[in-house]
């Protein structure tokens, strides 16, 4: 068993976001090219565990494209080779020199953390970008030659009208991007975000529902394929879906590098430690860093299996998940008109995936 | 004792007029009890009494006073007791009405003294704690005059805390109160005015000998009820039992009877010898019936065993206790329980959750229906859902409620009562300040919230107390709750026609706030038969959905929708929608009916 899908944690970022619960580390500028090496190191101690061809490789943080350029660069050529090299990266990141750099180095595709494109909705944020940082770093990366570019949008910041989010989706088309992901703020119990903001977001929890139909609407209406529940992409002859996130969803194995990356291989999950110091003195001494595992038994994943299909567009297989599903509540939700079974797979109907919680949570038993 | 000597009395005071602290003072100074043995209030033995500062079981102390045999009878201070204490004042001659020089008469001194003046009980007037800076005796004791029928100057004036003016009191009951009168060689009667469940000697009755006496290993029979069984010993409190040879005519004490079951020796039941039994048993017996019904259910339903044993126990100490099994779509397995009235109810609650240790939803409370269908049958209806739907007639309890409030609060009492059905009876003023209201008023009005509105619009001044004066007919609707269109048998309702709208709408709304959006829409009616007085609807959830899910939180994604499976798993099934109990509890729990 190995993995054909990498991900690499880049958790460095220039000032944490009040609503962000990722790994992230601020004010550690000196430590890239230690981080970098130690990546790397992390690498050749898991090569085993990786497939010889790999499909997808993604750079994720953090902000990846904050890492000090010549470490960054040093990974990207180290690095397998992939048929997708995605990197997020945050607008204001994006220079000439660094979207040249990221092409020269076999990147394939640019995930840009938009957000939005009202000033003042990226303040409450708390994101350092303006607007015009998005669009100048969208003109750049496509000046450097990159065809396949993802925008970030959050939609359910505090005080965001249904003519903000219009704006913010209108902007968005405006830049033609090959694939959109659109995210409802998620406010985490205990960050500074929920802190200061969890009153108004509880006032219009409400308004949301039409908020994401919204979404949907017009996106799908601008031609992209909702293939998703949170993600979208050009629909044309090129298939521009994230390979990458694909693999989560699909219930594929994943190698993750980097502080708090999480792995899934064979039926086990683990976790590497979240602490710097920690990941690299342990790399530093040439061994593994510490890991949380958690075994997966046969039903955990046939439950995941349904979990993240049932996000998708494309039918699922129900093939060896059949105790997973409960057939009463599938047969109830059938009548319902919220899932539809074809030829042994199973598919939301429209209706259904904007309740695609709810009714996994009801289909499996 | 010859009778010439003895005094039987009880203490008529309400809740902190000082009851308890002056038969403590009247234990010290009679040396019944000696300063180390004092505990304070000895009279009140149970827990929950001392903390609530209610008596609910009376107890008879013997003392002695110049050569005098008193019998202080310590009587159950509340409203639903109203019978408990009507015979315990029949076991007496005279009783103390005390009254607090701070706060003057209360509705419930006045109830007490109307049903000791019933009895023809000689009322010795008290105004207590006039060692406060804030008394006012003589306002007091002009107010307690005028309600007795007395001259100021014949109030004795005391604090029962520094025990100044307790001589005085024990003189006034030696020379005011009339001994007993029975005949000590007629065949034996004595008055059951309390009993009490023993678990090592069986149930203890507190009697009033009347007639002739009464010793241990002698066959008696309860003449009403027809109970028979062997006295075991018979005896006195001072403060401790002590037994003794004989209760004489006049004396008051108790019988050990080793009877296993207290409801089979009832209060008001006459005792009488099986050898040489008495004619007639003494007036005023009753059958006790419960008025005041609700639902109780185990939180959690494993411990529905624990319920049955609890009220099993209970029921051995409080023969007024009614139970029978409940079952309930919402809520499970429980018990359907009678109570004499409110605290009796919340009585019973507390020692439930107090004495053993249970978890405990309490349904709003309802009242006894008579029934008359259109079929000619006579039924009892403890429970909404069981109202028969083809009805001819019904017949609810109704009480005269005595209220007693500042003259400025009087307005908003009589709206108040207007808004419950009241059927104005009469009004006095007990002083230039102070008016006492008597109402007649169906008791379904007031065993929800009425005590609150009560205190709250009248700022807490007004004091209340009732008692039940029969079954009268009433326009009432049985109001059904549906949920997607099934009926709910647990929301049924039965309310007055007038008032049906309201409360239909009130449920309706109330429920439609409480049922979380399903996958549909889902309506919510209240109705009269088939007629619907109330609609809303549930609207159907557009979204439901996880943000995002990476690889980085699948497994914390994954215990999300766990949750939200275990919380399905909580919901009760009406059909096909999906209600969390706390929705049920939110329209039935006592509490939730509480502002």
């Amino acid at each position: 068993m190995s993995a054909r899908h990498l991900y690499v944690h880049l958790p460095f970022c220039a000032s944490r976001c009040g609503y962000c619960d990722f790994v992230t580390v601020v004010g550690q500028d000196g430590r890239h090219a230690a981080y970098v090496a130690a990546l790397l190191a992390e690498l050749e101690l898991e090569r085993e565990a990786l497939a010889p061809r790999l499909e997808s490789v993604f750079l994720g943080g953090g902000t990846p494209t904050l890492t000090e350029p010549s470490a960054l660069a040093r990974l990207l050529r180290a690095l397998p080779s992939a048929a997708e090299v995605t990197v997020e990266a945050n607008p204001e990141t994006i220079t000439p020199e660094l979207a040249a750099l990221l092409r020269e180095s076999g990147v394939t595709r640019v995930s840009l953390g938009a957000q939005s494109f009202q000033p003042r909705l990226l303040q409450v944020l708390e994101r350092r970008a303006r607007p015009d940082d998005v669009r100048r770093a969208f003109s750049l990366l496509r000046e450097a030659g990159f065809d396949n570019l993802s925008l970030d949008l959050i939609y359910g910041i505090p005080g965001q009208s249904v003519a903000d989010l219009d704006a913010d989706l209108s902007e968005a088309l405006a830049l033609e991007p090959e694939h959109v992901s659109a995210y409802e703020l998620e406010a985490k119990p205990g960050t500074r975000f929920t802190y200061a903001h969890g009153e108004e977001l509880a006032r219009q929890a409400e308004a949301m529902e039409s908020y994401f139909e919204r979404v949907v609407a017009r996106l799908t209406e601008a031609g992209y394929r909702w293939y998703e529940t949170a993600n979208f992409c050009r629909d044309e002859s090129r298939d521009l879906r994230s390979r990458h996130n694909l693999a989560y969803w699909r219930g594929r194995d994943y190698l993750g590098l980097g502080i708090g990356a999480v792995s899934t291989i064979a039926g086990r999950r683990w976790r590497t430690t979240p602490r710097l110091g920690r990941y690299l003195a342990s790399l530093q001494a040439g061994e593994r860093p510490e890991r949380e595992l958690e075994e997966l038994p046969a039903p955990v994943q046939s439950w995941e299996r349904v979990l993240l299909g049932l996000r998708l567009d494309e039918p699922l297989s129900l093939a060896g998940l059949g105790d997973a599903v409960d057939a009463a509540a599938l047969e109830r939700l059938e009548r319902l008109g919220l899932v539809a079974r074809a030829g042994g797979g199973l598919t939301l109907t429209e209706r259904g995936r904007f309740l695609g919680g709810g009714v996994t949570a009801e289909l499996l038993a | 004792m010859e009778q010439a000597r003895i005094r039987n009395f009880s203490i008529i005071a309400h809740i902190d007029h000082g009851k308890s602290t002056l038969a403590d003072r009247i234990l010290e100074l009679t040396d019944t009890v000696t300063g180390r043995d004092m505990r304070a209030q000895v009279l009140d033995s149970m827990e929950l009494e001392r903390e609530r500062g209610i008596t609910i079981k009376a107890q008879a102390v013997r003392v002695t006073w110049k050569g005098h045999e008193l019998n202080l009878i310590d009587t159950p201070g509340h409203v639903d007791f109203t019978y408990e204490v009507s015979r315990s004042l029949q076991a007496c001659e005279g009783a103390l009405l005390v009254v607090d020089a701070a706060q003057g008469i209360e509705a419930q001194t006045v109830a007490n003294a109307y049903l000791a003046i019933e009895n023809d009980l000689e009322i010795v007037p008290v105004v207590n704690k006039i060692d406060l800076p804030s008394a006012n005796p003589d306002g007091a004791a002009a107010e307690i005059a005028e309600l007795v029928g007395d001259t100021p100057e014949h109030v004795l004036r005391i604090s029962a805390k520094t025990g100044d003016g307790i001589a005085e009191v024990l003189d006034a009951i030696v020379e005011r109160i009339a001994p007993p009168s029975g005949d000590p060689q007629a065949p034996p009667r004595a008055l059951i005015f309390d009993s009490s469940y023993d678990q090592y000697r069986g149930v203890v009755a507190f009697v009033r000998v009347v007639d002739g006496s009464f010793t241990a290993r002698e066959p008696l029979r309860a003449m009403a009820q027809g109970t028979r069984f062997e006295s075991e010993e018979v005896g006195f409190f001072s403060p401790t039992m002590r037994a003794a040879e004989a209760l004489q005519a006049g004396e008051v004490g108790y019988v050990i009877t080793g009877l296993k079951d207290v409801s089979r020796l009832r209060v008001g039941d006459t005792l009488t010898s099986e050898r040489t039994p008495a004619a007639e048993p003494l007036p005023g017996y009753k059958d006790v019936k419960p008025m005041v019904f609700a639902g109780l259910f185990p939180t959690d339903s494993d411990d529905y065993p624990d319920l049955r044993d609890a009220l099993e126990r209970l029921k051995l100490n409080d023969a007024a206790l009614f139970y029978e099994p409940e079952t309930s779509q919402a809520l499970g397995f429980g018990f359907r329980c009678g109570f004499l009235g409110l605290l009796h109810m919340e009585i019973v609650r507390e020692r439930l959750e107090r004495e053993f240790d249970l978890d405990l939803i309490v349904t709003a409370p309802n009242v006894a229906y008579r029934v008359l269908t259109k079929a000619g049958e006579e039924v009892e209806v403890h429970n909404p859902s069981e109202m028969p739907r083809e009805i001819e007639r019904v017949e609810e309890p109704y009480i005269r409620a005595s209220i007693i409030v500042p003259k400025d609060h009087v307005g908003q009492v009589m709206e108040l009562n207007t808004e419950r059905r009241g059927r104005f009876d009469h009004m006095e003023y007990l002083s230039e300040e102070r008016v006492l209201l008597v109402y007649e008023l169906p008791l379904a009005e007031i065993v929800l919230d009425y005590y609150d509105q009560l205190k709250s619009r009248t700022r807490g001044y007004a004091s209340f107390d009732y008692d039940v004066i029969g079954f009268r007919e009433g326009k009432l609707e049985r109001v059904d709750v549906l949920i997607a269109g099934e009926p709910v048998d647990a929301l049924s309702l039965i309310v007055h026609r007038d008032g049906a709208y309201a409360r239909g709408r009130m449920l309706v709304d109330r429920l439609r706030e409480e049922i979380p959006r399903q996958f549909f829409d889902v309506p919510v009616q209240a109705a009269i038969g088939s007629r619907v007085i109330a609609r809303e609807t549930i609207k159907a959830k557009r979204k439901d959905v996880l943000a995002k899910c990476y690889g980085g939180d699948i497994s914390r994604k994954r215990k999300l929708l766990e949750q939200q499976k275990k919380g399905k798993k909580r919901m009760k099934q009406v059909g096909s929608v999906e209600v969390p109990q706390e929705a049920f509890l939110a329209v039935l729990n006592l509490d939730g009916n509480k502002k």
